[in-house]
């Protein structure tokens, strides 16, 4: 058990991580508050995929200068670059679906005046 | 020059959107061309594709010349060079009907970055589809949702900003599974070419890391698709969006999206997973006959045109998931016909919506009294769509019921006949009122019958091709059949 | 029987289409509207004359249109049975292309080119089921006739007249869309075909449960032929203009119901198959149970109309009671029940319009005396009402013949005793009209001169002598109309020729 939680603390920290984001999206009725459990919804994910690449005591997958001149990287010592790349994608997304978010809260702030969820739910339905 | 097609496809949109941009800084009226030219480029491309694809197989397009699995791959098979077709059809369509309907729904100001943005939608839809790497779709299924949510807030109605906005929050939760899905895949196979993880899963099916992903996968696409009951989000998007918006999202990107875990179930995983390691095919079944009626019930109950289209979105996807579910060619072969029909059912419908309200700007439906005799075009046009959506012998609608109920029958359950039955029983009783309304109430004010008449053709030009290929392929049907056939045989028969 | 493959059904079905086309066109130029109807009708007549002349030499024709799906054909054959139903469908439609005419023009209705025009298409579709080679082709056009005969249902567009049309589709539509498109996946699915083919398709292709349930559904699928409980929407469907009522609801549609009956009981199934499990005999007392309870329904009913249309019912369950007795002689008497009970049921509905458009009656109890003004109606009502009621020398009696005979053969001796209480009904709820109309002195303030605004304009100088008697007949388009539907109810007891001839055709192979 013990084994279970320590020897796989980036899983457990990633899913707390996500929870938490997710409760804010879920339960907030703030819609700044629901953007910001968005994004640590968002970065959740991005740290599991950087937990993913990385092994005891590896290093950057740089070609090192071997002692015999050869220039040979390391396979069973170096960190996995690709799920970096993937999740250097995964942020420009994250940081654009922000942007929208915002640049729509603004536009909500100004049609309606507020930025509270239920206050907007209300005057939508008295509009009808 | 042919051998890149598959990446032209989605350059043409892709650069046509920046083009759009910056030519809108100068010369707005360039916009609506410049759409109406990279969708077209990009249709003939895709019916190239498919050609070849029919006569020649699979095609394999290696991006900047690396090898898969290192390299992204683009793939067209007779699948998904099915689905590329139906996608970049209604692209095309929607982006001629938009012209005008911008200038008026939307406002002149806005048409450049419209269109700019419709462009990039239409990049990320087809990028999605040809892709045969996984973390491509990924990033594809964003550009394609992002531009969505702004195309859903571009709306007048003050609504629509909201309901952007809960979109986007849906929509990106969805993205994010599909995202943790790729994950652990990666996790335990290290790969991300479809192809290549299609060899290296089997051994694994029964990890539970592979079975996380598969069902991250399916609520996560599942919430981009509507479906049921992840669909919440789908109603107040489609029904405020404009119409033109509407209708890409309903005939496109629900399409597309459904692809996208098609291709993940049937490619990545494989039909001996899908259907006898995890009970998926159960959830669905009990989940579809649901969507399928509570849809039509709900369409019935509304008043709002829009929202009624969108009601019975639902119901639709249920049937196409329906046919997934019941694991048989005939089935299938249903399912992939009403992934076309649906597209032309609903975007036309959309489209048709669009027309009446950009000349009497009415949702309601009764508002829709004489236009029978106001806008005769717009009302046959609307009761071809609407006959095919109840499922009437000679439209495209019976095809693919046809299909789903005999494919029922070949899986021994008949109990799905009725529902199939019940909802087209239903739809035909929320079509039929508007129907009467149009044909069998005087109108309110006959002396603008000529006023109305005045639809600009642009509009009109995409609504009667789209009502046109109804009949046509209704008629017709062999010619998508086979396709989809072919393209249902290709599905279940990997192993 | 010989094939032979011609394109003859198609252009018979085409004629109307392409008139209904030039109906619309010609919206403005009254007089042309009206004459592409009339060509129409004796152009698909003549058409329909030919083909009944290759049938009667001993040949088939067929063809195939297109393929929907492999399996799913749009295809044509003229048989028998269909060109028995054509030729009665056809030769009455000019008929009442003319009585169509006098009636509008007479009350001045509205949407006169919608009312043709849609008129011309049920005809084209009505076509279509005669002929259609597979249950797909006779699906579709069934379908069709139900969609297009639902703007003449709703013709006035009055709350009452949208909610009986309404009531009307809702019944159609769902039925065969709930119990028939079923009907047609099982048998798909079961056979591998949908041809119609004689002696039947099913035999032998799936269980007794399986062949019952599709047959049961079949039935309650086609909900055309009024069988209790789905009879319902055919007086719904009386608020339409009585032209509509004469030719579609006593013959046309509620025709196409029973001959789809006959289809399947005939080619689909087949005698033997429908035999052997006894399926027969259910159906048979379904109908003879439809046949008492709507002729006593009918007995309560004051509105002309309304009494017709529940006599239509009862005397549709003869035709269905005729096939399900499954033996020679009462499937001779069912088919030849469809152009019987179509001409006399259509003077019937011509004198109920004649006398609406002359008098503006529309209740029994207001028809004392009305003898007297239209003397000539009320002659043909008569002679209608008899052959309902199935006396000699009137065509009524030859299929009642049939069917008691075939009731005898086949040993199911409780339907003559249904054949005689049905007589009798008949009887009770006909006859008092003729004796009101004829003996009894009309009522005051509903005299026929009541009427002085509504006169015809230089028909008055035609029938001066008319007026001098104190008759006032409807236009004589429609007098001359309902005359001539009179004279053949007659005329086909005496020779009922090609058309016995053909029924015995078909019964015998």
């Amino acid at each position: 058990m013990i084994e279970l939680i320590a020897g796989k603390y980036n899983y457990w920290i990633y899913i707390t991580l996500m929870m938490i984001g997710f409760y804010a999206v879920i339960a907030k009725g703030n819609l700044i508050k629901k953007i910001i459990g968005l994004n640590i919804f968002q970065t959740a994910v991005f740290l599991f995929y950087i937990s993913l690449a990385v092994r005891k005591g590896s290093t950057a997958p740089i070609l090192i200068q071997s002692t015999y001149g050869a220039l040979t990287p390391e396979t069973a010592t170096y960190t996995n670059p690709l799920p970096h790349v993937l999740i250097l994608t995964a942020i420009v997304v994250g940081v654009s679906v922000t942007a929208v978010a915002l640049a729509l809260a603004i536009r909500i702030y100004r049609a309606y005046g507020t930025l509270d969820e239920h206050k907007i739910a209300r005057m939508e339905q008295e509009a009808k | 020059m042919s051998s890149h097609f598959p990446i032209l496809l989605v350059l043409f949109p892709l650069f046509g959107a920046l083009l759009t941009f910056f030519s809108g800084l100068t010369r707005q009226k360039w916009a609506w061309y410049i759409a109406i030219l990279a969708t077209f480029l990009s249709f003939a491309i895709s019916l190239d594709l498919l050609f070849s694809v029919h006569t020649n197989g699979r095609i394999s397009y290696h991006l900047g010349g690396w090898a898969p699995p290192w390299g992204i791959e683009y793939v067209v098979d007779i699948f998904s060079g099915y689905v590329l077709v139906v996608v970049a059809f209604i692209s095309l369509m929607i982006a001629i009907f938009s012209g005008e309907y911008v200038k008026k729904q939307i406002g002149p100001e806005r048409e450049t970055n419209f269109f700019a943005i419709y462009l990039l939608l239409v990049t990320g839809l087809l990028g999605m589809v040809i892709t045969g790497d996984i973390f491509n779709v990924y990033v594809f299924l964003e550009i394609a949702s992002l531009s969505g949510y702004a195309l859903v807030a571009v709306g007048k109605k003050k609504g629509a900003i909201v309901a952007s906005y809960n979109y986007l929050i849906l929509g990106t939760i969805g993205a994010v599974f599909v995202l943790l899905g790729i994950g652990h895949l990666y996790m335990v196979t290290g790969t991300l070419n479809m192809a290549d993880l299609q060899e290296r899963l089997p051994a694994l099916y029964h990890s539970r890391v592979v079975l996380t992903a598969f069902v991250f996968f399916v609520i996560g696409f599942g919430l981009k698709f509507a479906l049921f009951p992840l669909h919440t989000w789908l109603l107040s998007a489609h029904s405020l969006a404009p119409s033109a918006v509407s209708a890409i999202l309903a005939a496109a990107v629900l399409k597309v999206n459904l692809y996208a875990l098609m291709r993940v179930m049937f490619t990545v995983f494989t039909p001996a997973f899908i259907y006898e390691t995890v009970p998926i095919a159960e959830i669905l079944f009990i989940i579809a006959p649901i969507a399928i009626i509570l849809s039509s019930v709900m369409a019935l109950a509304q008043t709002n045109i829009k929202r009624m289209l969108a009601y019975s979105s639902i119901g639709q996807i249920g049937y196409i998931v329906l046919g997934i579910a019941l694991a048989n060619e005939t089935a299938l072969t249903g399912s992939l016909l009403h992934i076309l029909n649906h597209a032309l059912m609903k975007g036309g419908l959309f489209l048709i919506a669009g027309v009446i309200i950009y000349q009497t700007d009415r949702y309601h439906i009764t508002d829709w009294k004489g236009l029978g005799k106001t806008m005769p075009l717009t009302m046959i046009t609307f009761t071809i769509c609407g006959l095919s959506m109840i499922g009437v012998p000679l439209t495209v609608g019976f095809v693919s019921k046809w299909f789903l109920a005999v494919g029922a029958l070949e899986a021994g359950r008949w109990y799905f006949i009725p529902v199939i039955l019940a909802s087209s029983l239903l739809t035909a009783m929320y079509f039929w009122r508007i129907i009467e309304w149009g044909y069998f109430h005087e109108p309110d004010d006959p002396a603008d019958a000529a006023d109305r008449c005045a639809v600009p053709w642009g509009m009109m030009n995409p609504i009667m091709l789209i009502a046109f290929l109804i009949v046509f392929f209704g008629v017709f049907a062999s010619i998508p059949q086979e396709l989809a056939h072919k393209a249902a045989v290709m599905l279940l028969g990997v192993r | 029987m010989e094939m032979v493959s011609s394109p003859l059904p198609l252009y018979a079905i085409a004629t109307s289409l392409v008139a209904a086309g030039l109906i619309r066109l010609s919206h403005n130029h009254v007089n042309l509207r009206e004459f592409w109807t009339i060509g129409a009708a004796l152009i698909k007549f003549s058409l329909v004359a030919v083909m009944l002349r290759h049938v009667l030499a001993g040949q088939s024709l067929s063809y195939h249109v297109f393929t929907v799906l492999p399996g799913l054909d749009i295809a044509f054959k003229v048989d028998p049975l269909g060109i028995f139903f054509a030729f009665t469908a056809s030769l009455l439609w000019i008929v009442t292309s003319f009585y169509s005419i006098g009636y509008v023009r007479a009350l001045d209705e509205h949407a006169q080119t919608r009312y043709f025009s849609f008129f011309a298409i049920a005809l084209a579709a009505t076509m279509g089921v005669a002929f259609a080679a597979n249950l797909f082709t006779a699906f579709i056009f069934y379908e069709i006739i139900t969609f297009c005969t639902f703007p003449l249902v709703a013709h006035k567009q009055t709350p009452e007249a949208i909610g009986g049309a309404r009531r009307y589709l809702t019944y159609l539509l769902g039925t065969s869309v709930a119990f028939q498109l079923p009907a047609l996946f099982l048998v798909y699915f079961a056979a591998g075909t949908l041809d119609f083919a004689a002696g039947g398709i099913m035999a032998g292709k799936g269980s007794d449960t399986l062949i019952i349930v599709t047959f049961a559904l079949f039935i309650a699928g086609i909900a055309k032929a009024a069988v209790m409980p789905f009879h319902s929407w055919l007086p719904a469907a009386m608020v339409a203009p009585t032209p509509v009522s004469a030719l579609l609801h006593a013959v046309a549609v509620v025709k196409t119901g029973v001959f789809m009956i006959l289809r399947v009981v005939l080619d689909v199934f087949g005698i033997e198959l429908l035999g052997d499990i006894g399926l027969g005999t259910i159906l048979a007392y379904v109908a003879s149970f439809t046949i008492v309870v709507s002729s006593v329904i009918a007995l309560r009913q004051d509105n002309l109309k309304a009494r017709l249309a529940y006599s239509t019912i009862s005397q549709l369950s003869y035709v269905v009671l005729g096939a399900a007795l499954l033996a020679p002689a009462a499937v001779t008497g069912g088919i030849m029940h469809i152009v019987l009970h179509a001409f006399g049921k259509i003077t019937l509905f011509f004198t109920a319009g004649a006398i609406y458009v002359a008098a503006h009656k529309t209740k029994v109890s207001e028809l004392d005396g009305i003898g007297r003004t239209m003397p000539v109606t009320m002659a043909a009502f008569t002679i209608g009402a008899l052959s309902m009621i199935g006396l000699p020398p009137l065509g009524g009696f030859l299929s009642k013949w049939y069917i008691a005979l075939g009731a005898v053969e086949s040993g199911h001796f409780p339907i003559i005793l249904v054949l005689a209480v049905s007589t009798i009904l008949n009887a009770c709820y006909f006859m008092p009209i003729v004796y009101s109309a004829f003996f009894k002195p009309p009522k005051k303030e509903t005299s026929g001169h009541a009427n002085p605004g509504h006169s015809h304009g230089a028909d008055e100088h035609v029938f001066w002598l008319w007026r001098k008697l104190g008759i006032q007949e409807a236009p004589p388009l429609m007098v001359a109309a309902l005359t001539f539907t009179a004279a053949g109810t007659i005329l086909l007891f005496f020779v009922p020729g090609d058309f016995l001839k053909l029924a015995q055709f078909i019964v015998g192979g």
